[in-house]
């Protein structure tokens, strides 16, 4: 059982979670109250990372994180050391490659709000943001929950994207996935069965937990 | 404090809200069928809807103009508003509701502020309950707690009592007016429902079409014994004073001589004495239009005239025919075509006496 890789994924998937609620809330907020006309183009571009193979996604990020790319030289600059191959790699693309997975949910949940309630906070005198954070907020919590869930657990999966711009390192790049893979080429079932055993039993525990969870809405809308 | 406001706003090709009313402090009703425009107003008014021109003016304070530009969005106007399904926030209590606009003041004020309120719409009991946990009266009495505690200006329900019995609702009325008492503000009351606007109208504006049509006592604009209420007229393009000149009862019928022209009509019978005046409403769609004197037609008036205007609203081609007095006539375009209709050319109007409809003025 390859631990170190467990570890290299746990921590990836839940920075990529965290950054991803940051990021993605306001951007799922845009999309689902917007009317601006191109939004289209927009929907498009954030689910493109469903349907794209994860190896064409990985390659136009190694390009744009390459030396000869600006991103890549203005990291070189700040950090002393080039961005491919890195952890830091790791989680720029895997936040490119999850950001479906977070943004649909939250920003069907948040269209989902009743218009009404929004234009009635407007007239009880409330800001756009205490609109957001007291109706629109905590009215949208499964949406929030599993779209926290689903980025976590779709980077604890990924492999694709991994491969193309983290490589192999152990401890440093070596996802659970890449750790599995490796094992089979190597001829190491035992390994590959112990390690994909517990990745299926982690993934399916988070998974039933949420779906419990979103079972009862009302008392997670109280814990909001 | 006085409401003062002039509203136009195009919704659509067919639909344009536009309407000038002021009002006092006090209930004034707001009826008219569904889509006559009443819910739009109210957005208008309370800044949910920006109007393509006009002015709104509460008390002393312009909240919208379009010269100077003037827009306050709806969370500054201190406009309340209380909508049709109440939007009641669902995962507060009650408390929580009525307090929601309070925004961040002490907690103790607060505290003290909404259950004053609440008192005096008898929910004193009721704070820590959802909105789900109560009765509808209840929670109707809620919604308005929640825009009264922020003492507005100027108070929009939208057929707020339309769904609860006769009695909680007359009692939820005596409370709001026993508010106001105090607080002396223009109250909007929209309904659709004629009792309403009897038992609670001193001033009641009727709406149809984008417009207020009429405007006065509930026993004056809504119906009356051997009267068509005016509100039923609403709408009608063509709206005629005139006095009746003779009744023939074996016919059912009646001859009207319009006030401005002395164009006759032969109108159906109705329980009024000869020389009473009347108003005579016709739509514009209900009157054909002819290209050569009709022969052999079971209709009773038939006017010769002359095309004045015509142009194109919409999916409708509107026409104005002066006939000694002025006639609106709707045609469909392919209609139009075929008739080869142009400004100056002889027409004559068939008007069926059953499409005149008679109102006492």
């Amino acid at each position: 059982m390859d631990w170190a890789a467990l570890t290299v994924s746990l921590e990836l998937a839940a920075i990529v979670a965290g950054v991803l609620l940051v990021l993605g809330t306001p951007l799922a907020y845009w999309l689902a109250f917007s009317d601006w006309r191109w939004k289209f183009l927009v929907d498009a571009a954030v689910a493109l990372p469903l349907v794209l193979p994860p190896t064409v996604l990985g390659f136009y990020v190694l390009l744009a994180i390459g030396s000869r790319s600006p991103i890549g030289r203005a990291w070189t600059t700040l950090t002393g050391h080039s961005l491919a191959f890195t952890f830091e790699a790791l989680v720029a693309a895997s936040i490119l490659y999850s950001l479906p997975f977070a943004v649909q949910p939250i920003a069907t949940a948040f269209s989902q709000v009743d218009r009404t309630l929004l234009e009635a906070s407007a007239t009880l005198g409330a800001s756009r943001w205490r609109t957001f954070s007291r109706v629109v907020l905590p009215l949208s919590v499964e949406g929030v929950i599993a779209g926290g869930v689903l980025s976590f657990a779709h980077t604890l999966g990924e492999f694709g994207v991994v491969l193309m711009v983290g490589g192999n390192l152990p401890g440093i790049t070596r996802t659970v996935s890449i750790s599995i893979y490796d094992d089979v080429q190597g001829m190491r079932f035992e390994a590959a069965n112990e390690t994909a055993l517990v990745l299926l039993i982690f993934s399916f525990a988070v998974l039933a937990a949420v779906y419990a969870l979103l079972r009862k809405p009302r008392s997670l809308a109280t814990i909001a | 404090m006085k409401l003062i406001a002039s509203v136009r706003k195009q919704l659509g090709p067919s639909f344009t809200l536009d309407v000038a009313l002021s009002l006092e402090p006090g209930i004034t009703m707001l009826f008219g069928a569904s889509g006559s425009g009443k819910t739009t107003l109210l957005r208008a008014l309370a800044g949910l809807l920006t109007p393509d021109a006009g002015s709104i003016t509460i008390g002393e304070r312009v909240v919208f103009s379009v010269v100077p530009p003037i827009n306050i969005p709806a969370e500054h106007r201190g406009v309340g508003y209380v909508f049709q399904q109440l939007a009641l926030f669902p995962h507060m209590t009650v408390a929580d509701n009525i307090g929601y606009g309070l925004g961040d003041v002490d907690p103790a004020v607060r505290r003290q502020q909404v259950l004053a309120i609440a008192e005096s719409f008898q929910i004193g009991h009721l704070l820590s309950r959802r909105p789900r946990d109560v009765s509808g009266g209840e929670r109707q009495r809620a919604a308005l707690a929640r825009s009264l505690v922020l003492n507005p200006t100027l108070l929009l329900l939208d057929e707020p009592l339309s769904a609860l019995d006769h009695s909680t609702q007359s009692r939820i009325i005596d409370d709001l007016r026993r508010w106001n008492a105090a607080h002396d503000i223009p109250i909007v009351y929209v309904t659709h429902a004629h009792r309403e606007v009897f038992a609670l109208g001193a001033r009641v504006l009727v709406m149809d079409q984008g417009r207020i049509v009429a405007d006065g006592s509930p026993a004056d604009v809504m119906d009356a014994p051997a009267r068509e209420p005016i509100a039923n007229i609403a709408g009608f393009e063509n709206l005629f004073s005139a006095i009746i000149v003779a009744r023939r009862p074996d016919a059912g019928t009646m001859l009207c001589r319009l006030a401005q022209m002395g164009t006759e009509l032969e109108v159906p019978l109705a329980h009024m004495n000869t020389d009473s005046s009347v108003r005579l409403a016709i739509r514009a769609g209900d009157i054909l239009l002819a290209t050569e004197e009709p022969r052999g037609l079971s209709a009773r008036n038939v006017l010769r005239g002359t095309l004045v205007a015509i142009r194109r609203e919409g999916p409708t081609v509107v026409v104005d025919v002066d006939a000694r007095d002025r006639f609106v006539v709707h045609l469909t375009p392919s209609a139009a075509d075929v008739l080869g209709l142009v400004a100056g050319k002889s027409v004559w109007l068939v008007i069926k006496t059953y499409s005149c409809r008679v109102v006492s003025a």
